[in-house]
């Protein structure tokens, strides 16, 4: 997958073989009585990386965490962290720092000795502490707030006064769970751009826990994909999205048309596949499909073409009759009903106010796409 | 103009409405005066009472003190025996060192004994609110289960237990732990066993839920800011406990100063406590007079500083906000 990495930074020592991983996950496993949380995991993690685990609840990502943060010892298996095994090292004395979910303030503390205890604890002169205190209030924009006591702030300012009392100790790798979980939407994509930011600015190594895809894809270099204590895929936003390895992946991010069929031919820069229900798709990229195995074609709504006449020059085209039709301002969402009986979900940009080519309900339409829109999924 | 028809119809509406604002607001007013009534009724008019016997003198009579307030004699005679009361019981308690001596013996028991069964109790509740979540019942059961038993039988049960020849110094001089019986009946020690033993409850239970509702992931933090776990119980766990510290003391205090029960039976006759020279006012000086001036002053004792703290803390709050 060319070029999809590149995308947000110039940044992925993912793919340089020579780079030295931060973080290390060699074969974890947590089991909680029966409950086995984290399944024979092992994942690294580099300097400097925004990391997301996402997922849905009791998939393990905040296990992981956990343990990293050394609140929960692996079962087996071992973490590393610039090259030490953590095993044994109790959570006071790891160089990771963490941004609980609840925020966890301390209620009977101001915002200013809220910051400063963790300073405090290392031993750090009087001096110092006011001016990193002083520092830390200035960079998440409290300073006027210094006084005050968590229960006297809004949500908003409780998150930052988390934020600041979990990255004035400078640690090594900050461990954000749900960060931004407790707040409304408006704030919270605010606070994802101002994460991304104060991340550059610190330089450190942040693994953010969340089961919100969007949170993930805008904030993370990368991405790992948990399902039952088992990581389905770690890559890039964009791979994540358009190169998804496996049927959960695709589905779990973003929305999907999924098309179970059988490999019919394949050759090596085309991949012909009968659908279940008769239909024809032509792929240029095969991925790991053989010929007459089964394979599910996956493809995201928006690269689907809708139109009242069949396009003359596609590859793939398929017809059917307009099921729903949902117009949400920015785009519109179609429902196709094919011939067949599937229903195809296509999504078209409103880019010009007035639609030339209107499609409304039970119209007979045609659904196109080229042969690079989608992927084959074996998994 | 439909507008302005729809707001010129709009005032009946609060007019109706306002027989059942005032209504509820009776009723609720009357949800508060039912306490305030019981308390009327069960507390300040026998406070005065005693507050009144506490102003009159003993009498060979029925009742034993003088005067009576009654209007056998008629209106003046009401005012006649009005005129009566003073204050000779109180100038009395300070005339004798027995009752200061008392007061203050009982004030350090009492402090002695809140502050053992604080150490006694904090481990418990701490322990109970950390068990998990299904267990928790049925501690708390186990917490409230003496109460179940009579406090009477319980403390003389420990007479059992105490005694020279009683159960501890038969396991302890079985074990060879000890040569001679220990002496704990009839001492010091036996009233502070007995009070620990006996108002153990009423710290467990406020302990209990002030450390259960806290977050422990505030704990966590501390320690994921590199604070062991002790100095972590210290600067978090334990201030955060302190409405549940205030409250159990108070609750073991109070009673304590009071307490008849088991400095009677468990401390010998040589204990001088202020229930028990209360009781021997009463019951074998029958001086009611001055027994009840010795339940006023021990009532003003108790009261006066826990309504200075209340007020200390009140402000304290308020300045938090």
């Amino acid at each position: 997958m060319k070029s999809l990495g590149s995308i947000r930074r110039d940044f992925a020592p993912w793919n340089d073989p020579k780079a030295k991983p931060y973080i290390q996950f060699d074969k974890v496993t947590k089991k909680f009585g029966d409950f086995t949380a984290v399944n024979n995991l092992s994942l690294t993690i580099f300097e400097r990386e925004f990391f997301a685990l996402l997922g849905a609840s009791g998939c393990g990502k905040s296990t992981l965490l956990r343990m990293l943060a050394g609140f929960e010892e692996p079962s087996a298996g071992r973490i590393l962290l610039d090259g030490q095994d953590l095993r044994g090292i109790p959570p006071y004395k790891r160089p990771v720092n963490m941004m609980f979910q609840s925020y966890a303030l301390f209620p009977h503390m101001t915002v200013e000795k809220n910051i400063a205890f963790g300073l405090k604890q290392e031993g750090m002169p009087g001096p110092d502490i006011e001016r990193r205190v002083a520092e830390m209030l200035k960079l998440v924009k409290l300073e006027q707030f210094a006084k005050r006591k968590p229960h006297q702030l809004s949500g908003g300012q409780r998150q930052r006064v988390a934020l600041a009392r979990s990255v004035a100790k400078r640690p090594k790798v900050l461990l954000l769970d749900e960060p931004l979980g407790a707040l409304d939407k408006k704030l919270r994509e605010e606070t994802q751009f101002e994460l991304m930011d104060l991340q550059q600015e610190l330089g450190l190594t942040f693994v953010v826990v969340t089961h919100d895809q969007e949170e993930a894809m805008t904030m993370a270099d990368r991405i790992a994909i948990m399902d039952k204590g088992e990581v389905m895929q770690v890559a890039t936003p964009a791979e994540i999205y358009e190169a998804p390895t496996s049927r959960f992946v695709a589905h779990f991010v973003g929305n999907v048309n999924m098309f179970e069929g059988k490999v019919a031919e394949r050759t090596a820069s085309t991949t012909r596949i009968t659908g279940a229900t008769g239909a024809q798709i032509v792929v240029d990229n095969g991925g790991e499909a053989t010929a007459g195995s089964d394979i599910v074609f996956a493809i995201r709504p928006e690269k689907i073409k809708v139109s009242s006449k069949k396009p003359a020059d596609a590859v793939n085209a398929l017809e059917g009759e307009v099921y729903d039709v949902a117009y949400l301002g920015d785009m519109t969402v179609y429902h196709i009903k094919l011939d067949d009986g599937q229903v195809v979900r296509a999504s078209a940009m409103n880019a010009s106010r007035v639609t030339e080519d209107p499609l409304t309900w039970n119209d007979r339409a045609w659904v196109s796409f080229r042969p690079d829109a989608g992927v084959v999924l074996t998994r | 103009m439909t507008h302005i028809a729809a707001t010129a119809s709009s005032p009946t509406q609060p007019a109706e409405a306002f027989p059942t604002t005032l209504a509820k607001g009776f009723v609720n007013r009357l949800v508060i005066i039912i306490p305030y009534l019981w308390l009327l009724f069960f507390f300040l008019v026998p406070f005065i009472i005693v507050f009144k016997i506490s102003l009159s003198q003993t009498a060979i009579s029925m009742p034993p003190y003088t005067p009576v307030l009654d209007f056998k004699d008629g209106v003046s005679g009401f005012f006649a025996g009005f005129r009566a009361l003073n204050f000779d019981n109180y100038t009395w308690l300070t005339q004798d060192a027995l009752y200061f001596n008392a007061y203050v013996t009982s004030l350090i028991i009492a402090a002695i004994s809140t502050v053992l069964t604080l150490i006694v109790g904090y481990p418990i509740a701490y322990g109970m609110a950390r068990a998990p979540a299904t267990v928790r019942p049925t501690l708390l059961m186990l917490v409230i289960l003496p109460f179940w038993t009579s406090f009477l039988i319980r403390v003389y049960a420990w007479i059992g237990i105490l005694k020279p020849e009683g159960l501890l110094n038969q396991v302890l001089l079985a074990t060879g732990l000890i040569s001679q019986p220990l002496v704990i009946l009839n001492t010091y020690t036996a009233i502070f066993i007995g009070i620990v033993y006996s108002y153990l409850p009423f710290m467990v239970l406020p302990l209990y839920s002030s450390l259960e509702k806290m977050d422990y992931s505030l704990v966590e933090a501390a320690e994921d800011l590199g604070c062991p776990p002790i100095g972590a119980f210290w600067k978090i766990t334990f201030p955060l406990s302190l409405p549940g510290v205030v409250a159990g003391c108070l609750l073991v205090f109070i009673p304590a100063v009071g307490e008849f029960v088991i400095p009677d039976l468990l401390g010998g006759s040589q204990t001088l406590m202020i229930g028990k020279t209360l009781w021997n006012e009463f019951f074998s000086n029958r001086d009611w007079p001055v027994s009840s001036a010795v339940a006023v002053i021990l009532l003003l004792v108790l009261t006066i500083p826990i309504m200075f703290f209340q007020q200390a803390q009140a402000k304290a709050q308020e300045q938090g906000r």
